[in-house]
């Protein structure tokens, strides 16, 4: 069981939850997640990035997005709750060392697992310049926190509501120009992001790591569900990964396999959403 | 099917009849070899495709007696040689035969720790049954002593009656031992420790223990709550569970002794990485390994789409690829889970497979269709991504390779399509490389398994031993239990050392 410490809305759809594990915290490293079950009996097993972690209150951070199932379940848990099972920290940690200039482009909720590489980064004596990018203003996340880190900060938005009104490719484009230009580039966020973030790179011939969020069942190597094509083999994102070079991950096969269970889990989240709205209105004596 | 199917009371009355003209007579060799095999009672293969529950469903009370008849108590016991923990099999039998079931059990029990479990998966007709002088002069295999329904029977009575003793535990001694996953090998260690006197702390990656015997074997052919008993059975005994631990993440391994105070680590984490083919269209949507596909219905359940979070594909027509038990549980689950087809894909004739022939015969009775001497050499996807086909070549058999097994052969240009909408790949597991690479100077082989001294089932590391497929690759849970004792005995007698 870990106890829920502390709940933030970071925005409309993304939450942030500090929670009790002791061991986690002691050992994650930058790059690791965790799986999360909200029930052991019927719950599904989830990947999430671990966003920061505090070893001596033993507490991680936890940042995700509502997007299914398990993210609504756990949204809606109140400070003080817990969740069942947190298995981690897993996957390989993130290599660190002083490669020089770092750029940094965090997407939407990518922003969440790109922290503690940007930490860890600059920690080993890099600069950091980081690209941070949403939709609109209301889904920019942690601005202030990598602002804090950050050399220097770039934040864009799809419609200009913030920041410069464009997509993260193109300042990731312009720093590519730049001489002498930088030593790495580490890109997360949603696939579609990380693909054209490797393509801008690629003429660049700029080293570009990406961390993958694919479907898992146990988070160990047993089942093989999260396995993606990297450089035409096989490769499975929860122990040869989660990061990978980006210029050699087959994004298309990824994108197709992350939707396998896409019209399965809208009627589960239908679901949940009548049982949910039933049991308010039951609640409310309404029948 | 050609025939009715035999319900358990038909069974029963049968051998009732046949049981009360034996009465009192004193049986030669040659009456004890006339009785006739008694067939395991079964849900008919119609009601079964459409449930979860137990398929065999144990001998009656006559018929486990008029079984254990059948046995000549052979001076040489050549059914023991058969067993890989040496279960003193005449002596167990005879005693059933005698209607002393509770001393049956006892006997068993003096080897083998999970007889439940055992009677109910062991290949037993390649181990001591194939060795059954019955089944030899009798010249078939299936004609053997059903040795494994018998250690099955008198384990189930035990267990239904609740009159199970927990083994005895020798006072404390203050030592600690780890014990890394919670599957056959590492329930075995965890017991065998644990009744020295010694803490034993079982420690398991996923939410639930048990390993294999609960992710991987379906409920239809190992009830998940025969495991759980065996599990609570340590529990009660002291042993300390701790659930979603990955030892290589959570805690580094050596760190367990370093840090942690352990004084030895038995790892038993198995086999645990699929195989797969290494084809064209391997990773299209609707392509699973075994593992995957048996984890999400037995483990989350999702076979329960009413109360599981956890999704399983849709499947119209599922091609298996592979010949072994995980197969048959695959083909079958997805029988159970809705599918219209489901074919069976094996590169060799059933002849090699090396899957139970009671479970072959199960799926043949559910509908799953054989395809023997075929293979895929690509699997074919539409602009979506999805699984629509795979394009098989027909094999022939050459000469017998490593394994003794017939080497299949691929016959050019016999290329043809078979309409699939979803892959099982169940070809097999790698080693976890997990362990490996997070434990510096831990000597693996050159398939990745952890390399132990044979005699003792210790690695390369003091203090560190490991059993189970993570050593053996992929084989038995008989196997991986021998193993785990083999493991514990060392781990005792290097915790009995006093300290110089």
């Amino acid at each position: 069981m870990h106890k829920i410490l502390s709940k933030e809305q970071l925005s409309d759809d993304v939450f942030l939850l500090r929670v009790e594990a002791a061991l986690i915290a002691e050992e994650r490293q930058p790059g690791q997640f965790v799986i999360v079950q909200v029930d052991n009996q019927f719950g599904e097993r989830i990947p999430l990035t671990i966003a920061d972690a505090d070893p001596r209150e033993g507490s991680i951070t936890l940042v995700f997005q509502t997007v299914g199932k398990t993210t609504h379940k756990l949204a809606d848990k109140p400070v003080g709750d817990s969740i069942e099972s947190i298995l981690g920290p897993l996957g390989r940690p993130t290599h660190i060392e002083r490669f020089g200039t770092v750029v940094a482009v965090g997407g939407g909720i990518g922003v969440a697992p790109l922290y503690p590489i940007v930490q860890g980064m600059k920690k080993a004596g890099n600069k950091l310049i980081v690209i941070m990018g949403a939709r609109n203003k209301s889904l920019i996340i942690l601005e202030d926190r990598m602002r804090a880190l950050a050399d220097e900060l770039i934040v864009c938005t799809d419609d200009g509501s913030h920041g410069r009104k464009c997509l993260v490719t193109e300042p990731l484009k312009e720093l590519c120009g730049r001489s002498p230009k930088p030593d790495l580039c580490v890109a997360i966020g949603p696939p579609i992001m990380m693909k054209f973030c490797a393509e801008t790179t690629r003429p660049f011939a700029l080293r570009t790591l990406v961390s993958l969020n694919t479907i898992m069942v146990d988070g160990t190597g047993m089942c093989g569900g999260c396995r993606v094509t990297v450089g035409g083999e096989t490769k499975f994102v929860c122990v040869d990964g989660p990061e990978f070079d980006g210029h050699l991950v087959d994004f298309d096969n990824m994108m197709r396999r992350l939707r396998a269970y896409k019209t399965h889990e809208e009627a589960a989240h239908h679901q949940c959403h009548l049982d949910s709205d039933l049991s308010r209105l039951r609640k409310e004596g309404h029948s | 099917m050609s025939h009715p199917h035999p319900t358990r009371e038909a069974l029963q009355q049968e051998a009732a009849v046949r049981l009360a003209t034996l009465q009192g007579k004193a049986l030669s060799s040659r009456d004890r070899m006339a009785i006739p095999s008694q067939d395991m009672p079964s849900q008919s293969p119609d009601a079964r495709r459409a449930n979860m529950g137990e398929v065999a469903l144990g001998y009656t009370a006559e018929q486990a007696r008029l079984e254990a008849l059948r046995c000549l108590q052979c001076k040489n016991a050549p059914c023991i040689d058969g067993c890989p923990v040496r279960i003193d099999i005449p002596a167990f039998v005879k005693a059933m035969a005698e209607g002393r079931d509770a001393e049956a059990i006892a006997i068993i029990r003096r080897n083998s720790l999970l007889p439940s479990v055992c009677g109910r998966v062991c290949p037993q007709e390649v181990q001591c049954q194939e060795r059954c002088t019955v089944g030899k002069v009798l010249k078939s295999v299936d004609k053997a002593v059903s040795i494994g329904r018998l250690e099955r029977y008198a384990a189930d009575l035990e267990r239904e009656s609740g009159d199970f003793r927990l083994p005895p535990v020798k006072p404390e001694t203050g030592k600690r031992v780890a014990v890394i996953g919670s599957g056959p090998a590492s329930i075995t260690v965890a017991a065998d420790v644990r009744r020295e006197g010694h803490a034993v702390t079982l420690f398991e990656a996923f939410h639930k223990p048990g390993g294999v015997l609960i992710y991987g074997i379906p409920e239809f052919r190992l009830p998940k709550t025969i495991v759980q008993q065996e599990i609570e059975t340590l529990q009660a005994m002291g042993v300390e569970l701790k659930t979603n631990f990955l030892v290589g993440r959570t805690r580094k391994l050596q760190d367990l002794i370093d840090k942690d105070g352990f004084d030895a680590v038995f790892v038993g984490t198995g086999a645990g990485l699929p195989k797969f083919m290494n084809i064209e269209g391997e990773n299209l949507v609707g392509v699973f390994s075994a593992n995957e596909y048996l984890t999400r219905a037995n483990l989350m359940r999702a076979y329960d789409t009413g109360r599981a979070d956890t999704p399983i594909f849709k499947s119209r027509k599922v091609a298996v690829l592979g010949g072994g038990n995980v197969a048959m549980d695959s083909a079958r689950m997805a029988v159970r889970l809705g599918a219209q087809e489901v074919h069976l894909v094996y590169r060799r004739t059933e002849a090699e497979m090396p899957a139970r022939v009671e479970e072959v015969g199960h799926a043949k009775e559910e509908g799953v269709l054989f395809h023997m001497l075929q293979n895929p050499c690509r699997i074919l996807g539409n602009d979506f991504g999805l699984v629509t086909g795979m394009e098989c070549l027909r094999y022939t058999l050459g000469e017998p390779d490593d394994s003794g097994r017939r080497r299949p052969v691929e016959i050019p240009g016999s290329e043809f399509v078979m309409e699939v909408d979803t892959v099982i790949v169940a070809i097999g597991n790698e080693s976890n490389p997990l362990i490996r690479q997070t434990t510096p100077g831990l000597a693996v082989n050159r398939r990745g398994n952890l390399v132990v001294a044979p005699e003792t089932g210790k690695t390369s590391i003091d203090r560190i031993y490991a059993g189970g497929d993570i050593v053996l690759g992929a084989a038995t849970v008989i196997l991986a239990m021998g193993e785990g004792r083999k493991a514990a005995a060392s781990i005792n007698a290097l915790l009995a050392t006093p300290v110089a």
